[in-house]
């Protein structure tokens, strides 16, 4: 902590990494990646998912050991073969997913694995001390004694980044920090940032929303397929080059489609409310209604009801209150549940696919039967029979475009994308009525997302109707005819496509609506 | 953190990592004998020729098999629901009761018509005992590992009641039934290939034997052929998808439990009907323990198991045979080779798989 700023006196780079390249198995996750980051800027990196981004930051953060390449920090080339050597060498992360202990205070986690000896009395005086230098240093008010559980997500982002400094971090890698935040806690977070580089701290910024670096940052690079295809200036560039840079060629950021051609209700609900384990009401006296032929987006900040909406719809969770009804019959308790809903037509393609909508550790043609693992068509009896079931996921995977189309691959060696599709085609076969989509290009690459994209609007225009939940805004925007906002379990506010604005969005989304105004 | 999952070519997987253990379990039980002052090379001819040298000591060995066979696929059953059961011995005890019962009570009945129905009292007593702690942690959240654990004294005890208080033989120094009538057992393998022209010698391996290999297809059948493998399978994988694809962990998780419970039950099958003819206490005698190392080292495949199984046979009648020859080397040791083998197979087995993929790993810069 006595080491004088980087900038005042050495003129090196802050970081310099050369011709970093690291292997998965059969994937280069970085090829050849060489990055130069000067001290005291606000550095962005940009790609795709799967570019390659979080890989290079593991990498220099010690979570993984490169396969070849030279990592220099502040001109000396290092090792860093685990986080306590990145840490040592002045370089902190704050994760996407935070790493607090949420049932303690914020001094106990900012001590948490540097508490200074046996005692912890001495090294928690020392560090409130600590915490009251740097609050003031950088604006960063926080409760040390309060309860993190308690905190707000942005509160609890600040919890991490003074967990950084407190180790002495003159580096701060931040990866995809605004992902949880509303756009007022983002705003806070770039104010934040900027009050760390006018201090000589250095900082890396992981993101793929393009706005975010033409907001905060000083230069920007640009990650395609794991290498690194571009170093410019913010200044000197638009968000159009860095959009057409990261995907290398020009992207249509609207989606092409005809104008909806409603039919009848398929989907009403009125007052659902669900209560979570915790006794937390996370979804509040929803409404809602869905017509065939239409997609409905709903916007929101992830954690605001939306999955709850989604697994309650799909019968995986059960509802404390309110009505559901499907071609206008009731649902009552014994038909909540996913089999009986797939054989209704309601099918679901779930927020979170390696967690919920497939098992990775099977091959791809197991998953491409999951749900319906009971049909007759798969096998005699209560036998399944290998050769239908293949046949079956051969015809899908041409259908829908999976790479490598080998049913016998385990699922976990698919990309991001392909994992998707073959969700995808599982639900889409089976000619849904009603649709749930939860989060449909998360961890997708570009042109599987163009891909189901344009799946998703011939399904509408063929008549199902369709929920989508994303917390991609852009993406919301691009495919729904009408969208509601969610904020705190609640519905804030709906508003047709054609005429919605981000702004306005935002505004509903951070719990602003017309009544409350 | 937990340790990444590691990759592995499946005849890798299969093939090469346990034998890997095994040598390496081998070679540490090899300084253990040369540490008392014998010859390990010695040691392991008098094994190998102990359990396979002879018709008799195949048999031995194939009965041994048997027991290991129905415990091994009893836990793999479960691993692929996602359990740990250890209450294969108790599983089998409380078969053991149903198994006895059914031979004195139904002895009227005919042979044809006798065996068939005590065969599957036992797999109903089993099923039973094992279905219970599944409905435990279905409904209740009481873990598997804990309940069968302790579900295991509980049968022990219940055995103990009954054998002195209830079905014991009147007038016996022995906690023991009276004996079973002829016609209530299971045939002893000789008689049985003595029509064939094979003259075995009398041994205790008999036509449980039979079955236990029809079990192995059974399972193969069951976990990799059928919907409901399917289902235990995504439940044991992924609980969270389970439940998206509309399958009820909480049935699965009872219906694995009582199908782990129906295979230990074969234990009971093979020991009660088909070697002591009557029911005594212990019968079990740790072959439900050794199912898990079975399971382990088989990792969870039926033809895995079988050859598992076939390894812990060998080692059981070698090794009574070795400590006959060789009194320096007493049946204690025999159990702590088998002691280093279940260690290395099982427990340790992660660290093998690493030095593997290690090794497998082309072109690693060291």
């Amino acid at each position: 902590m006595t080491k004088p700023p980087p900038s005042a006196v050495n003129p090196a780079a802050a970081i310099e990494l050369i011709s970093i390249s690291k292997r998965f198995g059969p994937v280069q996750a970085n090829k050849d990646v060489s990055l130069k980051v000067a001290a005291g800027s606000i550095h962005g990196i940009v790609g795709e998912n799967g570019a390659g981004k979080s890989t290079l930051m593991s990498i220099l953060y010690g979570f993984y050991e490169a396969d070849s390449g030279e990592i220099r920090v502040s001109g000396t080339a290092r090792k860093i073969r685990s986080p306590g050597e990145a840490i040592a060498a002045g370089i902190g992360m704050v994760h996407q997913h935070f790493m607090l202990v949420e049932t303690l205070s914020v001094v106990e986690n900012v001590v948490l694995g540097a508490e200074g000896g046996a005692w912890l009395k001495g090294g928690l005086a020392k560090a409130r001390a600590e915490l009251a230098r740097l609050s003031q240093e950088y604006g960063l008010v926080i409760d040390p004694d309060a309860i993190v559980g308690d905190l707000s997500v942005g509160l609890q982002q600040r919890v991490e980044i003074l967990k950084a400094l407190y180790r002495g971090a003159d580096i701060l890698i931040l990866d995809e920090p605004t992902a949880v935040l509303t756009p007022p806690e983002a705003d806070q977070l770039f104010c934040l940032l900027r009050a760390l580089k006018a201090q000589g701290k250095t900082v890396i910024l992981i993101t793929h929303k393009l706005r975010e670096i033409m907001d905060v940052t000083d230069r920007v690079s640009v990650m395609r397929r794991g290498e690194m295809v571009a170093h410019v200036k913010t200044a000197e560039t638009s968000p159009a080059a860095l959009a057409e840079a990261m995907v290398g060629r020009r992207v249509l950021l609207r989606v092409e489609k005809a104008p909806r051609q409603p039919g009848p209700a398929v989907l009403e609900i009125a007052g659902l409310s669900y209560v979570d384990e915790r006794g937390c009401e996370t979804l509040k006296d929803a409404s809602l209604t869905l017509h065939a032929g239409e997609i409905v987006g709903i916007a929101g900040v992830a954690g605001n009801g939306q999955s709850e909406l989604l697994e309650v719809l799909a019968g995986l969770i059960q509802p404390s209150r309110g009505v559901i009804r499907l071609n206008g019959q009731i649902l009552d308790a014994t038909e909540r549940n996913p089999a009986r809903l797939r054989k209704l037509g309601l099918m679901h393609i779930p927020e979170d696919r390696q967690k919920a909508g497939l098992v990775t550790a099977f091959s791809a043609a197991e998953n491409a039967i999951l749900g319906y693992h009971g049909d007759p068509a798969f096998g005699p009896g209560p036998f399944l029979s290998p050769a239908a079931i293949e046949a079956h996921a051969r015809a899908a995977f041409t259908a829908y475009d999976v790479r490598p189309p080998d049913p016998a691959l385990k699922t976990a060696k698919f990309s991001g994308g392909n994992q998707q599709k073959i969700v995808l085609a599982r639900e889409i076969e089976r000619a849904p009525k009603v649709l749930l989509v939860g989060q449909p290009t998360r961890g997708v690459d570009i042109g599987a997302i163009e891909f189901i994209h344009r799946r998703l609007i011939a399904l509408r225009d063929a008549g199902v109707a369709i929920l989508l939940v994303s917390v991609e805004l852009e993406e919301v925007m691009a495919l729904s005819d009408r969208i509601l906002a969610m904020c705190g379990g609640q519905i804030t506010g709906e508003r047709a496509a054609e005429t919605a604005d981000e702004r306005d969005l935002g505004l509903l989304m951070a719990g602003v609506t017309e009544r409350a105004a | 953190m937990s340790a990444a999952p590691i990759d592995l070519p499946r005849w890798a997987d299969a093939g090469l990592v346990p034998l890997v253990s095994v040598a390496a379990a081998l070679v540490v039980a090899g300084l253990v004998v040369i540490g008392i002052g014998e010859s390990p090379l010695e040691a392991t001819t008098l094994l190998l020729r102990g359990a396979l040298g002879s018709a008799e000591g195949v048999s031995f060995t194939l009965y041994y098999t048997t027991n290991f066979i129905f415990t091994g696929l009893a836990v793999a059953v479960a691993f692929h629901a996602g359990l740990f059961n250890i209450g294969g011995e108790g599983q089998a005890t409380i078969a053991g009761i149903f198994v006895a019962l059914a031979c004195l009570w139904l002895a009227p009945l005919p042979g044809i018509l006798l065996v068939p129905l005590a065969i599957l009292a036992a797999a109903a007593g089993g099923a039973l005992y094992g279905f219970i702690p599944g409905w435990l942690q279905a409904t209740r959240g009481s873990h598997v590992v804990i309940t069968t654990i302790m579900f295991n004294f509980i049968a022990a005890t219940l055995s103990v009641y009954l054998l002195v208080e209830v079905i014991g033989k009147p007038g016996s120094m022995q906690a023991e039934t009276p004996e079973f009538a002829r016609h209530a057992i299971l045939t002893p393998m000789h008689e049985l290939l003595a029509p064939l022209g094979l003259k075995l010698p009398a041994t205790p391996l008999n036509s449980a034997f039979l079955l236990a290999l029809a079990a192995l297809v059974a399972v193969w059948a069951l976990i990799y052929r059928s919907r409901l493998g399917y289902a235990i399978r995504t439940v044991g994988a992924n609980p969270r998808a389970a439940a998206y694809a509309g399958i009820s962990p909480a049935r699965i998780i009872m219906v694995a439990m009582a199908i782990s419970g129906a295979l230990a039950g074969g234990l009971a099958v093979n020991e009660v009907m088909g070697v002591q003819h009557r029911l005594l206490l212990d019968f079990t005698a740790g072959y439900g323990f050794v199912g898990i190392a079975v399971a382990l080292m088989g990792r969870g495949h039926p033809v895995g198991v079988g050859l598992a199984a076939l390894l812990f046979g060998v080692l059981y009648q070698g090794g009574a045979e070795l400590s006959f020859d060789k009194p320096s080397i007493t049946r204690d040791m025999v159990v702590v080779i088998g002691g280093v083998i279940i260690l290395f197979a099982g427990a340790l087995d992660g660290l093998f798989r690493r030095l593997v993929a290690g090794l497998l790993r082309p072109g690693r810069p060291s």
